[in-house]
């Protein structure tokens, strides 16, 4: 099964790469010996491509592997198996050391802006730290960051106060001056707007998209927010329980989705438009994210999907169970898995 | 859509006066600063808000849940009673009788040693004459209302056996065990996912129509406030900014910060190309200056709003705004108001010369 998340626009060059990732994290048992007991099978076999200047969303909700999908991608934490294209360099064989220079070139904004910065380090130097690690900070670094903080829409001269002088939404700006000072080629951003209030969160999107028009940036952005994907995005991929269930343009996933899931979350957002909101359709889906340590045979969604519980035959139902649906397209205009995936419009 | 209250409906709460502040160092902290507000029978009141903005105080003001620091002047007026006058003993009676409280964070609103059943019961028997068995009875209609499978089983199951949202249901089912008058939900779904989300909303509306009570629901999701709310208060420093239906705030918001609000928000059911996000940050509720709290990022700011601060007035039917301008505001889109652009080209541009020049 090789399905990527598709082709990515004509005529941009592929910059990352991921084929065939797999993450297993081990489960210790309580004993002494910490024995492994078990696996989490945090990614399971996810594919997708990255283009220059494009930004693919990663979207699910929590436990679904999006954030681990990023980190592997990154070579932050070692793929039990897969590949994972950078440019024209394999990363998962990479050594440490040549990693480090490499890093320049992609570089990670967290969520959490409070607990990503340090607290001892006055802001001109958090900004200054990748540019000193890398050597490039005699050669104008001075100069350089009072540019990134004014970029980035913070006041140069606020340079020598610390993280805990700013609000939330400035820090979230000292993090992404900080992942632009070395240029880079790759954002991956995890979460980068989720613990902001949405007065502030507006003005941070704004600001990554004019950076990457500006800076021709590459985004990975993962989000279990659909509605900042939908903005964001130009593509898409939903994943459930380590696996990537549907994936392409981000104008074609939501106006016409074709996995179960996807139809669900799109329609358990609530509109901030009252009448649309009391008029929609709903798709609930029942119960809770199945163990990522022992996920349901066959299809992983079936167990609380309503298109199997409502409308499926029980010989269709019995191949939910026995065969795992492959992402591809079935005919609904991008790839989806799901045995009988169909496209529908929710909004 | 529920129909809205005819105005005729009589007033289960009413909030007037309502200031609340905390002493510290830098001077007094005003969280809360003359809240006024009635809560009608049987409806859901959306207070919306962003963090600090007092709309959990303001709340927890109402269940006398605040700490013996707080300074509360003004009355919460409860069937012909003043809240903030009655003894801790006489609040007991009230509390989870009367008026219900579900919290954010189910996990520790509930007691981690004891069974769901057992904190169920133990509500119902705080206020109710009733044998254990006959409490235990009423847990597992109340977990059947909120929609537990199996409840039967369910109720004898512990805190940690349940998920996220099966907790909150549970916290759900305690709040509607005495059929209150009023349950306050603060921020009940926003530590859950969204699929997990829909369920829990739906609960609560069976929770709502089952009691008949009416519901203070807080929330930062404007969404939320969208899909269940029939009128809706926006508070801001420690000020309702604007309070209006349901329908007035979302199409016809009179205040700039409501509208900046709306422009914000990234849309599902239509692309854009450009937030309109409401520039610098909320103020400092210690020491604040005379004027408008909203006044220093509003784009519409004129020097009499640095000088007399707003009071709620009406704009409409059963729709108020605090605002100098909200004539201006009228039928304006966000983009129309709020700007949008947030990079400095000259300082991008220079910083990119001087990377390339390096390299």
């Amino acid at each position: 099964m090789s399905t990527t998340t598709g082709p990515t626009a004509a005529g941009t060059r592929t910059l990352l790469s991921a084929r065939n990732l797999v993450k297993h994290f081990p489960v210790r048992g309580g004993g002494l010996l910490r024995r492994t007991v078990g696996e989490v099978h945090a990614v399971c076999d996810v594919s997708f491509e990255l283009a220059e200047g494009e930004t693919l969303g990663l979207v699910g909700e929590s436990g679904c592997g999006k954030s681990t999908t990023a980190r592997v991608a990154l070579n932050l934490i070692p793929a039990t198996s897969g590949e994972v294209r950078f440019g024209d360099r394999e990363l998962t064989s990479t050594s440490a050391k040549d990693m480090r220079a490499l890093r320049r070139e992609m570089q990670l904004v967290f969520q959490d802006p409070y607990a990503s910065l340090d607290p001892r380090m006055p802001v001109s130097e958090l900004i200054a730290e990748p540019l000193r690690i890398h050597g490039l900070y005699d050669a104008g670094g001075r100069q350089q960051v009072r540019d990134l903080m004014k970029t980035v829409g913070l006041k140069p001269e606020h340079g020598n106060r610390y993280p805990h002088e700013f609000s939330g939404g400035q820090r979230q700006r000292i993090g992404i001056a900080r992942a632009l000072a070395l240029r880079p080629k790759l954002l991956v951003l995890d979460e980068p707007v989720s613990a902001l209030d949405v007065s502030i969160q507006a003005g941070v999107l704004n600001l990554l998209q004019e950076l990457q028009a500006e800076l021709g940036l590459s985004y990975l952005f993962v989000s279990h927010d659909l509605s900042v994907v939908r903005h964001i995005a130009d593509r898409i991929a939903v994943m459930y329980l380590g696996k990537i269930v549907e994936t392409g343009p981000a104008e074609q996933l939501f106006n016409a989705p074709a996995h179960p899931y996807t139809h669900a979350l799109i329609s358990a957002i609530p509109l901030p438009d009252p009448r649309r909101e009391r008029a929609r359709e709903r798709i609930t889906v029942v119960g809770d994210l199945p163990s990522p340590a022992n996920p349901p045979s066959g299809c992983r969604f079936r167990t609380r999907c309503p298109k199997f519980a409502a409308e499926l035959s029980a010989s269709q139902q019995s191949r939910c169970t026995d065969e795992e649906p492959e992402l591809s397209d079935r005919g609904t205009g991008h790839p989806v898995a799901c045995h009988f995936a169909e496209a529908r419009s929710l909004l | 859509m529920s129909p809205a209250p005819s105005p005729t409906t009589d007033t289960v709460l009413e909030v007037s006066g309502l200031n609340v502040s905390f002493p510290s160092s830098d001077g007094a902290v005003r969280a809360v600063r003359g809240v006024d507000y009635a809560l009608r029978r049987g409806e859901i009141l959306g207070i919306v808000g962003e963090s600090g903005s007092g709309k959990s105080v303001t709340s927890m003001a109402v269940m006398g849940l605040l700490p013996n620091t707080a300074q509360i002047t003004g009355s919460i007026t409860f069937d012909g009673q003043d809240l903030l006058t009655l003894s801790e003993q006489q609040l007991n009676g009230i509390r989870g009788d009367r008026i219900a409280m579900i919290f954010q964070d189910p996990m520790t609103s509930l007691n981690p040693v004891y069974t769901v059943g057992a904190q169920i019961a133990e509500a119902v028997r705080a206020h109710r004459d009733v044998t254990k068995a006959q409490a235990l009875e009423r847990a597992v209609e109340l977990l059947r209302t909120v929609r537990i499978p199996n409840p039967e089983q369910r109720v004898s199951s512990y805190p940690h056996e349940l998920s996220g949202g099966m907790r909150q249901r549970v916290v759900i089912a305690i709040a509607m065990a005495n059929d209150p008058d009023v349950i306050i939900a603060d921020e009940p779904t926003t530590a859950l996912d969204v699929t997990v989300q829909a369920q829990i909303l739906d609960a609560l509306k069976a929770a709502q129509q089952e009691t008949g009570a009416a519901m203070v629901l807080i929330t930062h999701d404007l969404g939320v406030i969208a899909g269940q709310a029939d009128r809706v208060m926006v508070m801001y420093a420690g000020k309702l900014v604007e309070v209006g239906s349901v329908e007035d705030i979302f199409y016809t918001p009179r205040m700039p910060y409501t509208l900046g609000l709306l422009g914000s928000l990234p849309r599902l059911d239509q692309q854009s190309e450009r937030l309109t996000p409401i520039p610098g940050s909320p103020p400092s509720v210690v020491n604040m200056p005379p004027g408008c709290p909203f006044s220093p990022r509003c784009p519409l700011s004129t020097p009499e709003c640095d000088d007399t601060e707003p009071v709620l007035e009406s704009v409409g039917t059963d729709h108020r705004a605090a605002c100098h301008h909200s004539s201006e505001v009228s039928g304006a889109r966000p983009d129309e108001v709020f700007d949008t652009a947030t990079v400095d080209a000259d300082a991008l541009g220079e910083f990119v010369q001087a990377a390339e020049g390096q390299a």
